[in-house]
């Protein structure tokens, strides 16, 4: 009888740990790799494949010049994503919310159906709407920072990944809406405050936790995104840490994999703290239905 | 103030009557320009020889030759089968079977300990795909460095190799996998944790055991959040390539559907990028995307969330 209670209570931690071993010993790995000569599976060893070789000259890439190109890259998209999707969803999530007009449900279906609609069969035709952009004239390849709205540049890119990140703002946006009290508009209105005020000054204040989940998760998106600046700019390794990372990944023997180690772990601790930090905002868009990869 | 006067009242406020379209405008710009503009461009583009080769000027309309020629290719139902083992695998013990089990599992034990593993499991999504890869290409690496060599099959005294290479299919599978599961272990855990405490107690005071009541109240109970999980997660695993992309390229056997379409397209290995069989390839894809998604809203009780507003403006 003891046995059996022993049995019952450990039986699902042990079933649980065994399953998420994988991915535990995955970021255990990362973790020990960085700061050593080499890894045998997690065994920290140096050149003669003596355990030991603690060091930190696989930090040494911090001293290049690139890392820290593609890292503003990243960082460029991954902000500009995050505003331009907020914004949008907003705008659009309000309307949808709070406003009566002509085709309001057909809008509504629509972005539900293109929530559900998988993007990324979309990529090779958006391959020549991005050619098409890079032919208008300052848009196209003329602006500073972003580069441009085209082809091979990273506001390409921005301007993709947050079209294809918006069914999923504006529903969840228009959720956020939904929950406000309709009383404060209302007086607003009737004061004879335009709706744009309305929206700025009364609306978006209180939606704040919704607007810091999205951020947080579109921040998080365009940080790690690799398809769309892996398919849109012409030198790949040189355009966003993922894409330096998949190009180092794949010269790179398992030898000197701790170096390449270093470089995930340099993109995966922003990633890392957010989520440790946030995670309640977080879950609030998981749970609202991501699709994403698998 | 009754609410059904509320609902209907109108305020004679800063309201234009135009306003929602100027709210709704860059939405639908940008809707318009890469969801609408690019389905049509997919449809019309197989339609033609468009290549490398004739450029954006010199190609021709060659109406469905495209399709004739996936239905005539020697490699076409390769790709197909290897897709559908790929999605049903993935899909069967993965993002059913394993978010099934999470979510039994992490809804049994103490609270605080079952939301930290849920944690763990959730991850791999959130981490950059490439990063992601890089731990499984590590995990599979040959002897001595390889974790998979080291822990496993070296103290079972059994050869050692790249597992990657030796269990492609596997990897893909296991990659695609341990980032789909954490959607099921999402939808079922709260489905689990609704269920009402007085049913769980009197199946426990009718003596019926655990595995008595996953099967008669907890799986009857997860039947909508199930059948969710199957359809999204099918179209999902069909058409997502990024993994795969990253891990082997398509190398050693795993080249499913859309990454086949992505690679003729796209891929720049190629010398001459056939973007008109691609995209023939890819309307496939965006054929069934669209007929699925539209099944969803319409199943999926779409009515039922849409709430009239309570403000009109003249």
């Amino acid at each position: 009888m003891r046995f059996k209670i022993f049995f019952s209570r450990f039986v699902p931690y042990l079933l649980l740990i065994v399953v998420t071993l994988p991915i535990i010993i995955g970021y255990v790995w990362i973790l020990i790799s960085t700061f050593s000569t080499r890894t045998y599976g997690l065994l920290p060893v140096d050149k003669a494949g003596r355990p030991g070789g603690w060091t930190l000259s696989n930090w040494s890439f911090l001293s290049k010049p690139e890392i820290w190109m593609v890292t503003s890259n990243t960082f460029i998209l991954a902000s500009g994503l995050t505003i331009g999707v907020v914004v949008v969803s907003m705008m659009a999530g309000y309307a949808l919310s709070r406003i009566k007009f002509p085709g309001r449900k057909a809008f509504l279906s629509l972005t539900l159906i293109l929530h559900a609609f998988p993007t990324v069969t979309l990529l090779i035709a958006i391959y020549f709407v991005l050619r098409w952009i890079s032919v208008i004239p300052v848009l196209g390849r003329g602006l500073p920072i972003i580069g441009g709205f085209g082809y091979n540049t990273l506001g390409g890119v921005i301007l993709v990944s947050l079209a294809l990140q918006l069914p999923l703002g504006i529903w969840l946006m228009k959720g956020f809406f939904d929950n406000v009290s309709w009383d404060m508009e209302r007086a607003a209105l009737i004061d004879g405050c335009s709706r744009f005020r309305t929206w700025r000054e009364v609306m978006v204040p209180q939606i704040r936790p919704g607007i810091a989940a999205l951020s947080i998760f579109s921040f998080i998106q365009g940080w790690g995104s690799f398809i769309i600046p892996y398919s849109y700019m012409v030198n790949a390794n040189r355009a966003t840490i993922a894409t330096y990372l998949n190009n180092l990944l794949s010269e790179t023997a398992p030898t000197n994999y701790s170096m390449v180690a270093a470089v995930g772990l340099f993109q995966l601790l922003p990633v890392l703290v957010f989520y440790i930090f946030t995670q309640k905002y977080l879950l609030s868009i998981f749970a609202g239905g991501v699709k994403g990869a698998a | 103030m009754n609410p059904d006067i509320e609902m209907t009242e109108k305020t004679t406020g800063g309201g234009g009557k135009y306003d929602w379209f100027w709210f709704l405008l860059p939405a639908l710009i940008l809707v318009v320009i890469f969801f609408f503009l690019p389905i049509i461009i997919t449809f019309f583009i197989s339609g033609t020889n468009m290549s490398t080769a004739t450029g954006f000027q010199n190609w021709k309309w060659i109406g469905l030759k495209n399709y004739q020629r996936i239905s005539s290719h020697p490699e076409t139902l390769e790709h197909l089968w290897l897709t559908v083992k790929y999605v049903a695998f993935t899909l069967v013990f993965f993002n059913l079977g394993m978010s099934l089990v999470i979510a039994l599992l992490t809804t049994h034990i103490s609270r605080g300990v079952g939301f930290l593993f849920r944690a763990v499991w959730l991850l791999p999504r959130i981490t950059p795909v490439v990063v992601y890869v890089m731990m499984w290409r590590f995990i599979a690496a040959d002897a001595p460095y390889g974790i998979l060599n080291q822990i496993i099959i070296k103290p079972l005294g059994l050869k050692t190799a790249n597992w990657l290479p030796m269990a492609p299919f596997l990897f893909i599978v296991l990659v695609n996998g341990f980032i789909g599961a954490s959607f099921g272990m999402i939808l079922f855990s709260s489905a689990i944790e609704s269920i009402p405490k007085d049913l769980m107690m009197a199946s426990l005071v009718d003596g019926s055991s655990y595995l008595q009541r996953i099967r008669y109240l907890i799986i009857p109970h997860l039947r909508w959040p199930l059948l969710f999980v199957t359809t999204f997660q099918t179209l999902s695993l069909m058409t997502s390539f990024e993994q795969i992309l990253v891990l082997t390229d398509g190398a050693y056997n795993t080249e499913v559907w859309a990454l086949w379409a992505y690679h003729k397209a796209l891929s720049t290995y190629s010398g001459n990028l056939q973007w008109g069989f691609g995209t023939a390839l890819a309307a496939i894809l965006v054929t069934i995307g669209i007929v699925m998604a539209v099944i969803y809203m319409r199943y999926f009780k779409f009515e039922e969330l849409v709430q009239e507003p309570k403000i009109e403006t003249q």
